[in-house]
C-alpha cells in the first residue's frame, strides 16, 4: 500500500481525469502508445474477489493481479485532454474528462517555481464574442438588387503595399488623353483577403509547414485564389527560397532575426520576389513578448535553418536598436525596401493595444510612403509557446481596435493608404468567412489566420484548456512537434487538401455574403451593412443598433 | 425609383421639353418632385451669360440675408428674375415663398482675377450663403455660377410645371442644355438639396440608382474638398467624384469610368496601361460605386456624358436628330420629344462604355 500525503499530486488535482473502463479494455496498448505526453501508463492492480461455490454461502476470497491503464499523477506528464487515447481505443474504454476541481494552476506554480507556459489561445471564456453580436443586416432589395453569388463575378482581392493618396499619383496626361506614369510608385500586390498567418518552421513540424506551403501553392496554381502564406520568424527552406513558389510567400523578420542569414544569402539566387516582407513587432497572443521556441523543439533542421544550437530560442521583446516608430520607419523599412530594390511591399505587424491608433497614425503620416500594411493582432490570437499569464491576461481585443484605426484613417482622409489587416481569434468558431467579412465591413482590407489553419490540419486544441501543448514539442497531431515519430502522424497531402477545401468553401461563403448586400468588390469600411443587437457594441463600433 | 433625362441642343430649348421628357416616364418614377439644371442659357439670361447667377428659393428673410451677404462681399446685382408663379388651389407642390434668379457682377478686386480664383470665390460664396440660410429653412441656394440656373421643388412634377408656368413654351426662359429628374429623395429625408441634378463649379451630375458604397464614398469625399458637403442623397457622391477626377486631379474624363466602375483585376492585368489602372483602383478605391446606376454628367465646357454600372443593372438610352441629343432612362421619353428621329440610331450603352456628346453634338462611344 502506497503512503499518500495531502500534498501528493493525484488525478483529482489535474485538469483532466482519464476515465477508464477496465471491463471494456482488451489491453491492446494503443492508448498508451499514442499518448505523446505519457499521461497514461500500463499498471498492474491488485484485485480482491469474494466468491462462494457451494449451495450455501461459504465466502472465499481470491486475489489476482490484473493489468490496467492508469493516469500518470504528475505535473510533468499530466493529461492534456487531447483525446488521442479515445480516438485510438477500439472499444471506447478510455477517454479524458475535464476536471472542474483542478488545482493545476496553483500546483504547477508551487511545484515548479516557474511560470506556466503553454500554446494555444486565451483560455478565459467569459462572454460571447463581439463578432457574434454583429450581423450583416443591410440587404439589397428592389431598386438595389442583390447579386447572384453563383452567376456574378466578384473581385475578392485586397491590397498589400503602400497606396498613395490620389493627388500624389505621379501621372500626367499625354496628347492622346492617356495618363502616363512619370515616376515610380510603391509596390502593391493584390492578394486574397485571407493570409495564412505567420507560423514558423520550428513552431510547426516540417511536415505541417510543408503542407501549408503546398496548400498555398495549390490554391494559387490550380484554384486561382492568390492566397499568400507568411513564413513566420524562423527562416524558409533554401529550396523554396530559390523556387518560383517564393512569390506566394511573405517573409517575416522578427526581433530574433532567426533564419534571415539564410534568406539574405539566398537573395542572389532568387528567381522570384517574395510576396512581401512582414516585420513583426508584436503578437496578439503575447503582446510585449518575443517569440519563444523551447529547446525540445529545436531539432537538427531547425538548428541548421536558424543557425543556432539546441537551446531555448527567445526573440527579444523588442527589435534591438529600435528606439522609436520614426526610427523603425527609417531604418527597417528602408533597408528592406532597398534589399528587394523597392519591388516588394514591406508591412508591419503589431499586437493590438490601447496605443495602436497612435502607432498607426505615425505610420500613415510618414512622408516616405513606405509602410505597406498594418497587421493588427488581437488578444485571441494563437501562439506556439507563451507564458500563460501573457496569454490570458495581456492584450487587446481586435474588433474595436481595428475599427479605431480605420476611423482614424477616415478622420484624416487616409483610408486605404496603409492597408489594414486584422487577426486574433478570427474563425474561432470555425466560420472564418463571416468573421473576416464583418472585419472588412468595419474597415479591414483583409485578415490573417494561424490557429484555424492548425485546426484544419487536425489540431484538437481548444480555448477551454484542451491540449494547448504546442510548446512541449509533443503535439499529438504531429503539427507542432519536431519528433519524427509524432510528425509522421501528420499526412501533409491530406492537410493540404483540407486547407484547400476550406479556402474553397470560404470563397463561396464570401460571395454568399457579398451578394445580398449587392457588392461585387470587397466592402471595406462599409459599416452601414452591419448591425448589432447589442447597444454598447453598436455604439462603440459606430454601426446601427437593432432590436 | 428615379428616372433621369437630359437634352442637349444646338437651339435654345424651353423647360417644357424637359417636362415632357420626364412626364412620359412617370410610371417609372414616383412623381415626388422636379429638379432641373439649365446651362448655356438663352432668353432673358443670354446677355448675362458671363455673370454668375444665383438660383435661390427662400423666405423673405432668407432673401434679405443672402443679398446682404452678397452685398458685403462686394457683388452687385445686375439682373434679377423671379418667375411668375400660378398658385392654383389643389396643386401638389410644397412651395417656398420666393424663387429668384439673380445675376451678379463680381466684386471689384476679382474682376481681373484668374478664372480659378473667380471659381473658388463663387464656390465659397455659395457655401457661405447656404450655411447662412440653413437654420429654420430660410432658404436653399442651389447654384451660383455663370450661365446656368437650377430649379428644384417638392411635389408632383406636373403641378410644379403648372406652378412655374413651365408647360407653355416661350423664348424667354431657355437653354441649350437641360438636365432633369422627377423624384425627391425617398431613401433619406425629403430635403430640397437631395434632389439631383447636383451642380458644383461647372460640373453637373444626376443619377438613377443606388450607391451601395455611399458610406465609403462619403467618408472619403468629406476630406477631399471643402465643397463636398451635404450628402443628402447618395447620388451627390457621383458629382463630387466627377469634380475631383476631372477638376482637382485634372484627369481626362474617361478615367471617371475607371474610378466609379473599375475593371475587374483579371481584365486590368491584360491591359497595357495596367500600372495606371491598378494605381487608380488602389488610390481611389473609396470612390468606387458598387450598385445599380446610370449617371448623366456635364463638364464645364458643356460636354455631356453618360455611363452606367458595371452590371448594366440600370440602363440608359441616347437618341438624336440633327439638332438635339437626348439621354433618357426610358426610350419613351425620347419618343416624346424626338418622335421623328431615326430610332435605329439610338444608342443603348453597355456596362463598359462612356457616351460623350461634345458641344458640336458629336457623339463618341468610349470603351473603358
Amino acid at each position: 500500500m502506497e503512503t499518500m500525503k495531502v500534498n501528493h499530486v493525484t488525478a483529482n488535482d489535474l485538469p483532466w481525469k482519464v476515465l477508464y473502463d477496465a471491463g471494456r479494455c482488451t489491453m491492446c496498448g494503443s492508448c498508451v502508445a499514442t499518448c505523446s505526453f505519457r499521461a497514461i501508463e500500463a499498471k498492474v492492480e491488485r484485485r480482491r474477489m469474494v466468491f462462494s461455490e457451494g449451495n450455501f454461502p461459504e465466502p472465499k476470497q481470491r486475489f489476482s493481479a490484473i493489468p490496467v491503464i492508469r493516469q500518470a499523477r504528475s505535473i510533468a506528464n499530466y493529461c492534456r485532454g487531447c483525446g488521442m487515447c479515445e480516438k485510438v481505443c477500439p472499444n471506447d474504454a478510455i477517454k479524458p474528462a475535464r476536471n472542474a476541481d483542478t488545482r493545476h494552476p496553483i500546483l504547477t506554480r508551487c511545484l515548479g517555481g516557474d511560470s506556466i507556459k503553454r500554446g494555444g489561445r486565451k483560455n478565459l471564456e467569459g462572454s460571447t464574442r463581439t463578432l457574434d453580436k454583429i450581423r450583416v443586416g443591410r440587404i439589397s432589395q428592389m431598386t438595389d438588387p442583390s447579386l447572384d453569388a453563383q452567376r456574378h463575378t466578384f473581385d475578392l482581392l485586397a491590397p498589400f503595399g503602400r497606396i498613395l493618396p490620389p493627388k500624389k499619383l505621379p501621372f500626367s496626361s499625354d496628347m492622346d488623353q492617356q495618363l502616363q506614369p512619370t515616376a515610380n510608385t510603391p509596390p502593391v500586390n493584390w492578394i486574397y483577403p485571407v493570409i495564412i498567418g505567420d507560423m514558423s518552421i520550428g513552431a510547426l513540424s516540417w511536415r505541417m509547414w510543408e503542407a501549408v506551403a503546398m496548400a498555398t501553392a495549390y490554391l494559387n496554381e490550380e484554384c486561382g485564389l492568390p492566397v499568400r502564406m507568411c513564413s513566420g520568424e524562423g527562416g524558409v527552406p533554401g529550396r523554396l527560397l530559390k523556387s518560383k513558389y517564393l512569390k506566394y510567400m511573405i517573409l517575416q523578420i522578427a526581433s530574433g532575426h532567426f533564419g534571415w542569414n539564410r534568406i539574405a544569402k539566398a537573395m542572389p539566387h532568387m528567381i522570384e520576389d517574395p510576396a512581401g516582407i512582414l516585420i513583426k513587432i508584436g503578437q496578439g497572443a503575447k503582446p510585449g513578448d518575443g517569440g519563444l521556441l523551447m529547446a525540445q523543439k529545436v531539432a537538427e533542421h531547425i538548428q541548421s535553418i536558424r543557425g543556432v544550437p539546441k537551446a531555448d530560442l527567445l526573440s527579444p521583446p523588442n527589435h534591438q536598436g529600435l528606439y522609436s516608430i520614426e526610427e523603425s520607419v527609417q531604418k527597417m523599412f528602408l533597408s528592406f525596401n532597398a534589399a528587394f530594390k523597392f519591388r516588394v511591399p514591406v508591412a508591419i505587424k503589431v499586437a493590438a493595444s490601447a496605443t495602436s491608433v497612435s502607432v498607426f497614425n505615425n505610420l500613415v503620416r510618414d512622408p516616405y510612403n513606405i509602410v505597406g500594411g498594418f497587421f493588427l493582432d488581437g488578444i485571441d490570437g494563437g501562439t506556439g509557446a507563451a507564458h500563460e499569464v501573457s496569454l490570458d491576461h495581456t492584450g487587446h481585443p481586435i474588433v474595436s481596435k481595428l475599427r479605431d484605426c480605420y476611423l482614424a484613417a477616415v478622420t484624416q482622409g487616409r483610408q486605404g493608404q496603409i492597408p489594414l489587416w486584422a487577426a486574433g481569434g478570427l474563425g474561432k468558431t470555425g466560420d472564418l468567412a463571416a468573421d473576416a467579412f464583418k472585419m472588412i465591413g468595419l474597415g479591414a482590407n483583409g485578415v490573417f489566420t494561424g490557429k484555424l489553419i492548425l485546426q484544419m490540419a487536425g489540431c484538437v486544441g481548444n480555448d477551454m484548456g484542451r491540449c494547448n501543448a504546442c510548446n512541449t514539442g509533443l503535439c499529438p497531431a504531429g503539427i507542432t512537434t519536431q519528433e519524427p515519430a509524432l510528425a509522421h502522424r501528420l499526412d501533409p497531402e491530406r492537410v493540404a487538401q483540407n486547407i484547400v477545401n476550406y479556402f474553397l468553401a470560404m470563397d463561396t461563403e464570401f460571395k454568399k455574403l457579398m451578394a445580398p448586400i449587392g457588392n461585387s468588390s470587397l466592402p471595406v469600411g462599409r459599416s452601414d451593412a452591419l448591425i448589432s443587437t447589442d447597444q454598447s457594441v453598436a455604439d462603440r463600433l459606430q454601426i446601427q443598433h437593432v432590436c | 425609383m428615379c428616372r433621369i433625362g437630359a437634352i442637349k441642343s444646338r437651339n435654345y430649348t424651353h423647360p417644357s421639353s424637359a417636362l415632357h421628357l420626364m412626364q412620359s416616364q412617370q410610371k417609372g418614377h414616383d412623381n415626388s418632385g422636379f429638379a432641373m439644371v439649365m446651362q448655356d442659357l438663352g432668353g432673358i439670361f443670354e446677355q448675362h451669360k458671363h455673370l454668375p447667377t444665383l438660383s435661390m428659393a427662400a423666405t423673405d428673410e432668407g432673401i434679405k440675408i443672402a443679398e446682404d451677404i452678397l452685398h458685403d462681399l462686394g457683388f452687385s446685382c445686375k439682373f434679377l428674375w423671379a418667375p411668375e408663379t400660378d398658385p392654383q388651389p389643389g396643386l401638389d407642390i410644397n412651395a417656398m415663398p420666393n424663387y429668384t434668379f439673380e445675376s451678379y457682377e463680381y466684386p471689384k478686386p476679382y474682376r481681373n482675377a484668374s478664372q480659378r480664383e473667380k471659381e473658388d470665390l463663387l464656390l465659397d460664396t455659395r457655401l457661405q450663403l447656404r450655411a447662412a440660410l440653413e437654420d429654420e429653412e430660410k432658404g436653399f441656394i442651389y447654384s451660383f455660377w455663370p450661365d446656368m440656373v437650377t430649379l428644384k421643388e417638392i411635389g408632383d412634377p406636373r403641378d410644379i410645371g403648372t406652378y412655374f408656368n413651365l408647360w407653355e413654351p416661350n423664348d424667354r426662359f431657355t437653354a441649350k442644355v437641360i438636365t432633369a429628374q422627377c423624384r425627391q429623395n425617398t431613401n433619406y429625408d425629403i430635403v430640397r438639396y437631395a434632389a439631383h441634378p447636383f451642380f458644383m463649379q461647372g460640373y453637373t451630375a444626376l443619377a438613377n440608382g443606388e450607391n451601395t458604397f455611399y458610406l465609403k464614398n462619403k467618408e472619403f469625399q468629406q476630406g477631399l474638398h471643402r465643397g463636398y458637403i451635404g450628402f443628402e442623397s447618395d447620388s451627390q457622391c457621383f458629382l463630387y467624384t466627377l469634380h475631383y477626377i476631372h477638376r482637382e486631379l485634372g484627369w481626362p474624363l474617361h478615367y471617371y469610368k475607371h474610378v466609379v466602375t473599375p475593371l475587374p483585376f483579371e481584365e486590368i492585368e491584360q491591359r497595357e496601361d495596367k500600372k495606371q489602372l491598378l494605381a487608380i483602383r488602389q488610390s481611389l478605391a473609396h470612390l468606387e460605386i458598387n450598385g445599380p446606376n446610370t449617371i448623366i454628367g456635364l463638364l464645364p465646357d458643356n460636354t455631356m456624358f453618360t455611363c452606367c454600372d458595371a452590371k448594366k443593372l440600370r440602363p440608359v438610352v441616347i437618341g438624336r436628330d440633327e439638332d438635339t441629343v437626348v439621354i433618357s432612362s426610358e426610350v419613351c421619353g425620347i419618343n416624346e420629344i424626338l418622335p421623328d428621329r431615326d430610332w435605329e440610331g439610338d444608342i443603348y450603352p453597355n456596362e463598359r462604355e462612356v457616351i460623350m456628346i461634345n458641344d458640336d453634338l458629336e457623339v463618341q462611344r468610349w470603351k473603358q
